[in-house]
């Protein structure tokens, strides 16, 4: 038996004052902005000025906001750029600064803003950090920020997708500070010795979903799920009509999973019949007037509450305009990272396509997508995906100097689909 | 691969001959190019075996190395290349004009620069290896080669990596630039043979460009026929003169259609944003050959932390800018990013070029513009907006929907009460506005190399050249 969540917690925190760096690993929804909260509170509670790091406005606010509500005593500055709007919510939160200079927020216990506002700022240096979504952060970001930060705690999750460029890194691939990598490949290739933690439960998924996943994307490390079989239930509270549809929506209300499988076929992108279905059950779902029991109590799974997710953006906006209701969020992978519903719906990257290409074999595109549910999942897709992988073993040339990086794309994805097969209507 | 170029090429495959993808050219042609197509040994990395070059057609150099396998004789082959090369790439060096800066001195930049074309990408690749394997050397030491060795690998270095920056001329692989202007019924791969992508465009396509015998290879390989049955009896024989005229067969015919080529591209009206790009390339070529005559030492043999991610950086912006300015120059571009939702065009229904916002002195002039368009417009309220009709102006997307979209527009219309005239389109005007733009966002510093972070391994060593280097291994 590994330790508890509660003990990794106390160890990480340990370990901040012993090392310069500290790294935490952490699967879907295994409390890693808890943890991130904790520890800001544990460092702050020292007296010393720490600085956060995330990477996207949405994430800064969100922290705040988390720790702003539980921990109301500190005071947090929140750093953004010119053009920036702070929602509502956050400017009635007792001592939180907004300001776009460091000089404007006083000073604070905590000062928080993204990477990218982080590189802007100088002339100063924080004894502790945090980065969150460390993963997520590409090692030219870090190498910006730095010098800002005596200690840091990184905490991300490595299963997600990587950082990308818009041009052909080659030449830095298998250098220890390629700028492509993430923050945490870059960090740890020069300092191995720091210590990785890792956060051992998911309490997103449910235990249906936390097998599935742990053993696609996370093969060596592994997580469990922090329910057990039945603590999660989805009730369809109207009765079917037969459908396909509706048998997919059943199933996935039963097991945790649905495979609505369409005819094998090669299609475009933004294959017409696979987006109706998608808006199709998206609509159905809400229709049905599905109802999520879990420990934290019964709810209507509404609008909000449920995804639906795609590969890429003109699948997207296909399925925007096929009619799913419009409170439903509809978006790529990149974007969906880091949320969490009750229901998704999700469209195979590989469903139709002729070839799978490193960028939809890339194994934290289809863990994102897999792994935002805390109920259920439904995948469509074209049949024939199996022996399109067959066809297609990853054929990337290989770099030297490179770790091999697990899981491997082609077999994560052959591992999710023998898992799904068994769900499929 | 764009919807467009997958069309165009489907299309070429009907009807026989290679299709425009482009309406300008997207890169500059200098008034003296020099051609360059290397060949080397086959089996081998960087062994030079031959090469074809020149500014003059009527008058290509051939330079032979008659035995590849001598280390020697392939430095005394690259010393009369930099004897080819160097006074080339210097020969604009002496007319400059003196470029103000904001913020920083002045510096000297060349009025003109060389442009060195080579038949293909994998041209470009051994370029690159070429120019590793010379700059390290010495005139002294252990393994001594003639003192423009050293000096030509930091060239051949140098345009070899500006290859690989979005938009540059200085080196460009004439495949890749026809397949930018052209699409051809083949694949992408049979587009980097020059004889067959040529056919495609000039005449339709022909099974003489698969053939060795009439097209040979453009290089950097040969055709194994060709080695087997002609080049290694050449060498055996000893004879350099035998050799010297087996290659010369090899590399004359890709020679006429590097010149062909060139007349093609020439044939292009040059797009409005090239000579732009050209001046980042003049720059870019005095920095390097300021560096060269300050006695840097070599580019290193692999980008420290904190030289790669600034390099990263400026050829991230490189390629947005690049995306952008061909888009604006060109419709045919700028049609795939209205497939794509990133653009729309149409006509305008309605204005108001009198419309404002704000009250008292903070009353701004916004007029608003109305559009009928059919294009898939996917771009969220908000997103600023360009067009290319009206290079300086700045819009705003206000609404779209049921094929109508309102922009507002928000910089360059004039500092008056009312809109300057023309600043805002006539109802009847058909205009294109897209959310791509060459805004160029400075981006944030990168410490000194020396205070490269304990995350990225700290400070680098520095590098100093030792006999060690003459030591390499160079096969």
């Amino acid at each position: 038996m590994t330790a508890g969540p509660e003990q990794v917690i106390r160890n990480v925190l340990a370990d901040l004052p012993r090392h310069r760096g500290v790294v935490v690993d952490s699967p879907p929804g295994a409390g890693k902005s808890t943890l991130v909260v904790r520890a800001a509170a544990h460092i702050a509670a020292t007296g010393e000025p720490l600085m956060i790091v995330a990477q996207t406005n949405e994430q800064v606010d969100d922290l705040v906001t988390r720790i702003s509500g539980k921990h109301a005593h500190l005071t947090v500055g929140r750093l953004s750029a010119g053009g920036y709007v702070p929602p509502l919510r956050m400017l009635e939160l007792p001592g939180v600064r907004v300001g776009t200079r460091i000089q404007d927020l006083g000073d604070p216990d905590i000062v928080i803003a993204t990477a990218d506002k982080w590189a802007w700022i100088g002339g100063r240096v924080w004894p502790w950090a945090i980065v969150d979504e460390a993963y997520q952060m590409r090692s030219d970001k870090l190498l910006r920020i730095a010098g800002l930060f005596e200690r840091a705690l990184f905490v991300g999750d490595p299963g997600q997708l990587d950082p990308f460029s818009i041009v052909d890194g080659d030449r830095w691939s298998g250098l220890s500070w390629d700028p492509l990598q993430s923050a945490v490949s870059v960090l740890l290739r020069h300092n191995p010795d720091l210590p990785v933690h890792r956060l051992p439960v998911s309490w997103r998924l449910p235990a249906s979903a936390a097998p599935v996943v742990s053993r696609a994307f996370y093969p060596f490390t592994g997580f469990r799920s922090g329910t057990s079989d039945g603590d999660r239930r989805l009730e369809l509270a109207t009765g079917g009509m037969g459908t396909p549809h509706d048998r997919a929506l059943e199933e996935a209300a039963r097991s945790g999973w649905a495979l609505l499988e369409l005819p094998n076929r090669h299609t475009v992108r933004t294959d017409a019949e696979a987006v109706q279905a998608v808006a199709l059950l998206a609509g159905r779902l809400l229709q049905r007037g599905a109802v999520a029991s879990s420990e934290q109590g019964e709810r209507p799974v509404t609008a909000d509450r449920v995804a639906v997710g795609a590969a890429h953006r003109d699948q997207v906006a296909a399925i925007r305009a096929a009619g799913v209701p419009p409170q439903i969020t509809v978006d790529t992978a990149n974007r969906l990272q880091g949320r969490e519903y009750d229901v998704t719906i999700v469209l195979h990257p590989l469903s139709g396509r002729r070839d799978a290409t490193a960028f939809h074999l890339e194994s934290g595109r289809l863990c994102v997508l897999a792994s935002r549910h805390r109920h259920a999942c439904v995948v469509v897709a074209r049949a024939g995906i199996a022996e399109l992988l067959d066809a297609h073993p990853s054929a990337e040339p290989v770099q030297l100097g490179v770790p091999v990086k697990f899981p491997d794309g082609w077999e994560a994805n052959q591992s999710v689909l023998e898992h799904l097969s068994r769900h499929r209507v | 691969m764009s919807l467009l170029t997958s069309l165009a090429r489907l299309r070429a495959l009907d009807e026989g001959i290679a299709q425009p993808i482009a309406t300008v050219r997207h890169c500059h042609l200098a008034d003296r190019p020099m051609v360059f197509i290397p060949l080397k040994l086959s089996g081998e990395a960087a062994a030079p075996l031959a090469a074809m070059l020149g500014a003059d057609r009527d008058r290509p150099r051939l330079l032979v190395v008659a035995q590849p396998r001598n280390r020697d004789l392939r430095f005394a082959w690259a010393a009369e290349l930099a004897g080819v090369l160097l006074p080339y790439v210097e020969g604009f060096l002496r007319d400059t004009e003196t470029v103000e800066r904001r913020n920083a001195d002045p510096y000297e930049r060349a009025i003109d620069a060389p442009q060195i074309l080579v038949p293909n990408r994998a041209g470009v690749a051994f370029v690159r290896l070429l120019g590793r394997s010379m700059r390290f050397r010495r005139a002294d030491g252990p393994y001594p080669v003639p003192e423009s060795v050293p000096l030509l690998g930091r060239w051949l270095t140098y345009f070899a990596e500006r290859a690989a920056y979005p938009g540059s001329s200085l080196m460009p692989a004439m495949t890749e630039e026809l397949g930018r202007h052209w699409a051809s019924g083949q694949s992408g791969l049979e587009d980097a043979n020059l004889a067959a992508l040529l056919a495609w465009i000039t005449t339709g396509p022909s099974d003489d460009a698969e053939d060795p015998l009439i097209w040979p290879p453009a290089g950097p390989a040969t055709d194994p026929g060709f080695d087997a049955e002609v080049l290694a009896p050449a060498m055996e024989s000893g004879s350099a003169e035998r050799v010297t005229e087996a290659l010369r067969t090899q590399l004359e015919p890709s020679w006429r259609l590097m010149w062909q080529a060139i007349d093609l591209l020439a044939g292009l009206e040059e797009g409005a944003g090239v000579a732009s790009r050209w001046e980042q390339d003049r720059g870019s070529f005095s920095g390097m050959a300021a560096h060269v005559a300050e006695g840097a030492p070599p580019q290193p043999r692999r980008d420290g932390a904190v030289a790669a991610a600034a390099r990263l950086a400026r050829m991230e912006r490189a390629q947005a800018a690049y995306d952008a300015q061909r888009a604006y120059d060109d419709p045919l571009v700028m049609a795939e990013h209205r497939l794509t939702g990133e653009a729309f065009a149409g006509e305008v229904v309605d204005t108001d070029p009198g419309n404002t916002e704000g009250e008292g002195r903070s009353r701004k002039l916004r007029p608003l513009v109305v559009i009928k368009t059919d294009d898939p417009v996917r771009l969220s309220p908000g997103t600023s907006l360009g067009t290319p009709q009206r290079r300086a102006q700045g819009a705003e997307l206000v609404s779209a929907g049921e094929g109508l979209v309102t922009v507002k527009i928000t910089k360059g219309m004039g500092r008056g009460r009312t809109a300057a005239p023309g600043a805002v389109p006539e109802i009847g005007e058909r205009v294109c506005y897209t959310s791509l733009t060459d805004d160029f966002q400075g981006s944030p510093a990168l410490p000194d190399a020396e205070a490269t972070p304990w995350t990225h391994g700290g400070p680098p060593r520095e590098y100093v050249p030792d006999d060690e280097d003459a030591q390499e291994e160079w096969s």
